[in-house]
């Protein structure tokens, strides 16, 4: 009966209602309006769509709003859902290594090591001292490599345009260091099962440290900067409370839960093959559970990254990269899981092996995905501004969402 | 090749506990914890069917029916508060074979038949095509459980968890819309990854991978010389 | 020369057009000045990098690049957008602009307009922008741009106020509304009988003075308090909908208001178009050469804090924004004055 509307075109010129039915309508709307006094605005709603300035990646987030302040509000992810763990299914391990970068790609190295570890565990091959120090330096490069980004990116969030400058500038140096070693600033596709791909180039633990030494000067300064200004912490004291309890039930890990005063790191508390247990370093908490609590605690774990690869630079032992694995990597059956403490929260790979090639099931548990799954909760009866506030303090990733 | 491995896993399989004396040491920290967990379940009107003590993970064994009791019963009553994920996985071996034969071998070797492969699966057990697992820890103590359960072939679904945790909203859509396991009680099951009206389940093992059906495994191209070797290789080998 | 100058500024014409010159250049300098300079250059420097340095040595014809840009760009009306309104909304906003430098003296001549009530007249004209800006979110027919401008009007409003009293202790110690006067008494000062000195108002009003700085801040809508442009659902506010060369005119418009703020507040607490040079008196033709030099000067180093808070200050949130202006700003300016007048009388 309606002809369709075209973008452009005003219904008026494609109406099929007869003239006595529009009059009658008009007079009927008449009626209405003299019985409604005041007009009923319905909450609004806001579509924060998947280009957005303010979230990291193609995240949808639809929220009501009545007013300026929130009723609901619902992120809707996968404009980037790659398919990964149908994809792992018909890759060999090492082909699944390079597709598993691109899961987090801030934390480049950090997205390997728990699915290298969990093959090893099936494989009951352990890398040797040299590997394994060297990979828990990596992991904490890749660390700060994040991190650091993180410390500016939420600065921008807030309007604060400076900081993130800083941030990429003293980040440049870490990516040039893990590039010196793998080859590949986001990607470094470099752990192998058994070990690493290849050794340490000369000079490079010099450089390392005196990197690490900017990189504590860059902490100095962004804690000064950011977190000592006074409209930071007005806008981030406070908002996106989140007690521990109900951190813990949504799953949340990393940061997210340090800052809600719980005592878990992944590094000091779960079993894994790499180093920690030789380096005195401090897992950092934080009582309050607000946005200016998560930053806090990432800006100690910058620092406290540091140290830990100081401490790792001065006692590498020497000996071999790699341990004896055969050639063509077939894994024998099992069923194995490992989680580690990625930059973003807990990232673990739970690998299915029926002793082919190729992984029979690999599950990819990501940080982000369980650290968003509060956001609808989190987000009711904020104001429009601490939306941005909170998402940016919860720092996801969208590859580690969506996969 | 398909004897070796099938050899290798009738192995595996028989008897958990024994290989598991032969390659890991007993945990006693783990046991106890196993053996607090039988209580626990027995006491929350489940059962522990099945038990499995890995190198670092301890596996657990419901009954679906009383899905939402065990994990209860580990939350409560063994402190394991902090939900890591829900996930599912079909067991069913691929109907598409297994793309282990690359094109470059159908000429020497003869492209080899899909034959039917008998379902094996995973620790601690389980008997039908679809399972679930949903992974528990504990911050304080540091214990974990990998808590799994069988769907019926017929019945293909499982009571919500969200009772228990609110986290396990996001991981059961995700669960529901890549395998089709239907959540009964979920307040909202939508999509979460896929588009809008999406139809068929993409984790499932019959729902094909198009990249590998438009164009078949190529093999194990440049395969990496280990670091120290010098010779060079080329093409597949299996 | 002088003497010619003198006879042909009698001349009506030559006078006009010499005004209007001097008006477009009084506008059109600064924002240029400032848009380089600080936008462009001091922003990157501050923030460790280099900013534009394609277009001309050092970047210097960026913004002859930046103009050309805006000015082809394609003019582009919303649907359902209100034509005339929407048309209207820029030049509402630099006609407040020009309007306020007609007040404003470079010298003791070379003021456009020489009111009596000089500086009541600059405040009064200033508001004329929250028209315009409303203008421009109500015609842009978008939910989001009506929000930011409802939100800037807000704003521009409560910053009114601390903008006002703040020069309303500047008033009272000068004893005169007219600008070239303000700027006589702070050269005649006299502290406890010493005189040739002079005495630029911020040493006494420094409490007027902070006042004003986060008044103007706020009035133009810059970092800390540039919630309408920037969060405003994300896009820039009320200036979502407009390209091309209203665009242009909004960007010059902040730009020129800003450097003339930056005027107003260097006559009123800098002491204007006057230095202590020994031996040139106040009243000497030479200051209305070496004056619009002296308030160029002032001026960049009023804008140097403006661009300086714009690029290290996160944003207020709106009620915390509003809440700074009507719960601090506001006493604190009112105890300024009333602080003010008791020393007046006193001394």
């Amino acid at each position: 009966m309606t002809t369709e509307i075209r973008p452009g075109e005003f219904s008026a010129e494609v109406t099929n209602i007869s003239d006595a039915e529009q009059m009658r309508y008009i007079a009927g709307q008449a009626a209405d309006a003299r019985l409604n006094v005041e007009i009923e605005t319905e909450g609004m709603t806001l579509n924060m769509g998947p280009q957005h300035p303010a979230t990291h990646g193609t995240l949808r987030l639809v929220a009501k709003l009545d007013g300026e302040q929130v009723i609901g509000a619902e992120p809707i992810m996968g404009y980037m859902h790659r398919g990964y763990e149908k994809l792992t299914e018909v890759r060999t391990y090492p082909q699944v290594t390079t597709l598993i970068n691109r899961i987090d790609w801030l934390g480049s190295f950090a997205n390997e090591v728990p699915f290298i570890l969990a093959a090893e565990q099936l494989m009951e091959v352990e890398a040797p001292p040299r590997a394994q120090y060297i990979r828990t330096i990596l992991f904490e490069l890749s660390r700060i490599a994040n991190i650091s980004l993180f410390l500016g990116d939420m600065g921008v969030q807030l309007g604060a345009v400076t900081p993130v400058f800083l941030a990429f500038r003293d980040r440049e140096f870490v990516l040039n260091q893990i590039e010196a070693v793998t080859g590949g600033r986001f990607h470094p596709n470099f752990d192998r099962i058994g070990g690493l791909k290849d050794d340490l180039p000369a000079g490079w633990i010099e450089d390392t440290k005196a990197v690490m030494a900017t990189m504590r000067t860059f902490c100095d300064e962004l804690e000064d900067l950011v977190m000592g200004n006074e409209i930071f912490q007005a806008r981030c004291r406070g908002i996106g409370v989140i007690p521990p309890d109900v951190a813990l039930s949504y799953g949340l890990s990393g940061a997210n839960l340090r800052a809600s005063g719980v005592d878990w790191d992944l590094r000091r508390d779960a079993p894994n093959s790499m180093v920690y247990d030789q380096v005195d370093w401090k897992v950092w908490t934080h009582p309050d559970g607000d946005s200016f609590a998560r930053y806090w605690c990432r800006l100690q774990e910058t620092r406290e990254a540091t140290n830990i690869i100081d401490q790792l630079l001065d006692n590498i032992p020497s000996g071999p990269i790699m341990a004896k694995v055969p050639r063509i990597i077939k894994v024998p059956p099992g069923e194995a899981y490992v989680a580690t403490e990625n930059p973003l929260g807990a990232m673990g790979y739970y690998i299915v092996s029926q002793g082919e090639l190729v992984p029979f099931r690999v599950k990819i548990r990501t940080a982000s995905f369980s650290n968003m799954s509060i956001t609808p909760w989190l987000l009711e009866g904020v104001f429009v501004p601490d939306i941005i506030t909170i998402l940016a303090s919860l720092y996801f990733i969208l590859g580690d969402i969506d996969r | 090749m398909a004897d070796d491995t099938a050899v290798d896993d009738a192995a595996a399989d028989a008897s958990a506990e024994e290989t598991e004396e032969e390659t890991t040491p007993v945990d006693p920290a783990r046991e106890a914890f196993v053996a607090a967990m039988g209580e626990a379940l027995a006491a929350a009107g489940s059962d522990m069917v099945e038990s499995h003590i890995g190198v670092t993970e301890t596996w657990v064994r419901v009954p679906r029916d009383s899905w939402v009791e065990a994990v209860g019963a580990a939350r409560n009553a063994m402190g394991c508060t902090w939900l890591d994920y829900i996930a599912g996985i079909d067991w069913l071996p691929s109907p598409f074979g297994r793309d282990m034969d690359s094109e470059q071998d159908w000429v020497v070797h003869g492209r080899e038949e899909n034959e039917p492969e008998e379902m094996q699966h995973g620790y601690a057990g389980g008997a039908t095509r679809f399972q679930v697992m949903c992974r528990v820890a504990n911050v304080s103590s540091g214990a974990a459980v990998i808590i799994k359960a069988d769907l019926p072939d017929d019945d293909v679904s499982l009571p919500t968890l969200i009772p228990v945790f609110p986290g396990a909203n996001w991981h059961e859509r995700e669960m529901w819309e890549m395998y089709g396991i239907d959540i009964t009680g979920h307040p909202d099951l939508r999509v979460l990854y896929l588009p809008s009206g999406f139809e068929g389940n993409p984790m499932r093992k019959d729902y094909p991978l198009l990249a590998r059906r438009v164009k078949p495994w190529p093999g194990i191209v440049d395969v990496e010389q280990m670091p120290g070797e010098d010779d060079d290789s080329d093409g597949s080998d299996a | 020369m002088i003497s010619t100058l003198a006879v042909a500024l009698d001349d009506y014409w030559v006078t006009t057009i010499f005004r209007i010159v001097g008006g477009l250049v009084a506008i059109l300098l600064p924002a240029g000045t400032l848009v380089y300079l600080f936008l462009f250059k001091m922003m990157s420097f501050m923030q460790s990098r280099l900013g534009p340095m394609e277009a001309g040595p050092y970047g210097s014809l960026q913004l002859v690049a930046e103009v050309g840009k805006w000015i082809q760009k394609e003019d582009i009306f919303p649907e359902r957008a209100d034509k005339y309104v929407f048309a209207l909304a820029p030049v509402v906003v630099l006609i407040s602009t020009f309007v306020l430098v007609l007040v404003v003296p470079f010298g003791p001549d070379a003021v456009l307009l020489d009111l009596d009530v000089g500086i009541y007249f600059a405040l009064a004209v200033s508001s004329i922008s929250v028209i315009g800006i409303l203008m421009a979110g109500w015609a842009s027919a978008s939910k989001y741009a009506l929000l930011g401008g409802l939100r800037a009007a807000g704003q521009l409003i409560a910053y009114e106020l601390p903008l006002v009293l703040a020069v309303l202790g500047v008033v009272i110690q000068a004893e005169t509304l007219n600008m070239n006067d303000i700027v006589r008494a702070q050269a005649n000062w006299e502290i406890f009988g010493f005189g040739g000195f002079g005495m630029p108002f911020i040493i006494t009003q420094f409490v007027g003075f902070c006042v004003f700085l986060v008044a103007i801040q706020a009035e133009l809508t810059q970092p800390p308090f540039d919630m309408p442009v920037a969060e405003s659902e994300l896009v820039t506010g009320y200036l979502t909908e407009y390209s091309g060369l209203r665009f242009l005119l909004f960007f010059i418009g902040e730009f020129a208001t800003a450097g003339v703020f930056s005027f107003i507040g260097s006559v009123l607490f800098l002491g204007g178009w006057w230095v202590p040079i020994p031996g040139l008196e106040v009243e000497s033709n030479w200051w209305n050469i070496i004056g619009p030099l002296v308030m160029a000067g002032k001026m960049m180093l009023i804008s140097f804090f403006i661009f300086w808070f714009r690029i290290t200050y996160p944003r207020f949130r709106e009620d915390q924004l509003q809440r700074l202006a009507w719960k601090f700003l506001i006493p604190v300016a009112l105890a300024n004055i009333v602080i003010t007048g008791i020393l007046k009388v006193v001394f």
